[in-house]
């Protein structure tokens, strides 16, 4: 609302939903995509290379490489599986944890600057790997009705009470559990890059636009909270990838337990 | 400016994952000050609490976007 005599002023407009609908690179190929395909070759690029000339001794790359996966296979897939059998879900729990964290970064990196995942449909195709593996490992191992109960019927509880235990419990570990782990995921990167949009974005119009010199000021302190949510930014990435990883093989891991 | 209720609306459910964050972190910190062997233990359950109770405020701010 302007008062009249006043100039009116460039409106402001909050960024929103709309500012991640970037217009495709050539034909139907977005920056995303793009993006994406780029992590996967990165990822296979580094660990190639790291483990290339893997000697007794290891190297600067071999070094780093073996610690990376050594993160995943001892503090994620160990931890929360068991050392009898979390051998064989190590690849895909480094895959996947490298490919959420590189993914992550893209929006912390110059002109790159864009999470893939911040559009929802890439976190939901994770997502349903992750639903598709924990259910078929528990499946494979306890059979149809083992796995259902395991899942549904929890140990100790009997009687009228099991009406209501089992459609919750189900709910809670088969359906809404790959919903919530997408969203997570999307959701935390959607959030976080609009942080970013919304003080850059605000700071130029109060120091550029806004037509006032004493709104300059403010304009600056916005820039350095944008500067200041990059790094509670690049913190939160890693946690992601962390907690993806982590909820998947906790999964597994639930999948996989014997009956207590 | 232009806005939605809903965005304040998502403000007042952000409160319950917030609190729900801090009390986690506050029984981790406890924890670590009372026994330090214990930290890398009790860190892989702080961040799956701290996970489940930020999902919370996620549904929020998805559902805040979604439902105009």
């Amino acid at each position: 609302m302007t008062t009249p005599g006043r100039t009116v002023l460039a409106e402001f407009h909050p960024p929103g939903p709309a500012d991640f609908q970037l217009p495709p690179i050539f034909g139907d190929v977005t920056k995303p995509m793009v993006l994406y395909v780029l992590s996967g070759v990165l990822i296979f690029g580094l660990f190639y290379a790291a483990s290339r000339r893997a000697a007794v001794v290891p190297g600067r790359m071999q070094f780093a490489g073996e610690y990376a996966y050594n993160f995943v296979r001892n503090s994620i897939a160990r931890d929360s599986i068991g050392s009898a059998d979390f051998m064989k879900f190590v690849p895909y729990l480094t895959a996947l944890f490298f490919i959420i964290l590189v993914n992550n970064y893209y929006g912390l990196i110059p002109l790159l600057q864009f999470p893939t995942f911040s559009h929802s449909g890439y976190a939901y195709a994770l997502a349903a790997l992750t639903w598709i593996l924990y259910n078929g490992v528990g499946i494979a191992k306890h059979g149809f009705a083992g796995y259902f109960k395991l899942q549904a019927v929890p140990g100790g509880v009997g009687g009228p009470i099991l009406l209501l235990i089992v459609p919750l419990e189900f709910m809670s570990n088969i359906l809404v559990r790959p919903v919530t782990l997408a969203l997570r995921l999307f959701a935390n990167m959607f959030a976080g890059h609009l942080l970013l949009i919304l003080f850059t974005l605000g700071g130029s119009y109060l120091v550029f636009e806004s037509g006032n010199i004493l709104y300059a000021p403010v304009g600056v302190i916005a820039w350095l909270l944008a500067i200041a949510v990059s790094f509670l930014e690049a913190l939160v990435m890693f946690l992601q990838a962390y907690v993806f990883t982590l909820l998947t093989a906790q999964y597994i891991g639930g999948a996989l337990a014997d009956e207590h | 400016m232009s806005g939605s209720l809903n965005m304040i609306g998502y403000g007042l459910a952000a409160i319950g994952p917030g609190v729900g964050i801090g009390l986690i972190f506050a029984a981790y910190i406890n924890g670590v000050a009372r026994q330090p062997e214990a930290q890398s233990r009790l860190q892989t359950i702080a961040i799956l609490g701290f996970a489940l109770a930020e999902a919370l405020a996620i549904i929020g701010i998805a559902l805040a976007f979604v439902l105009n």
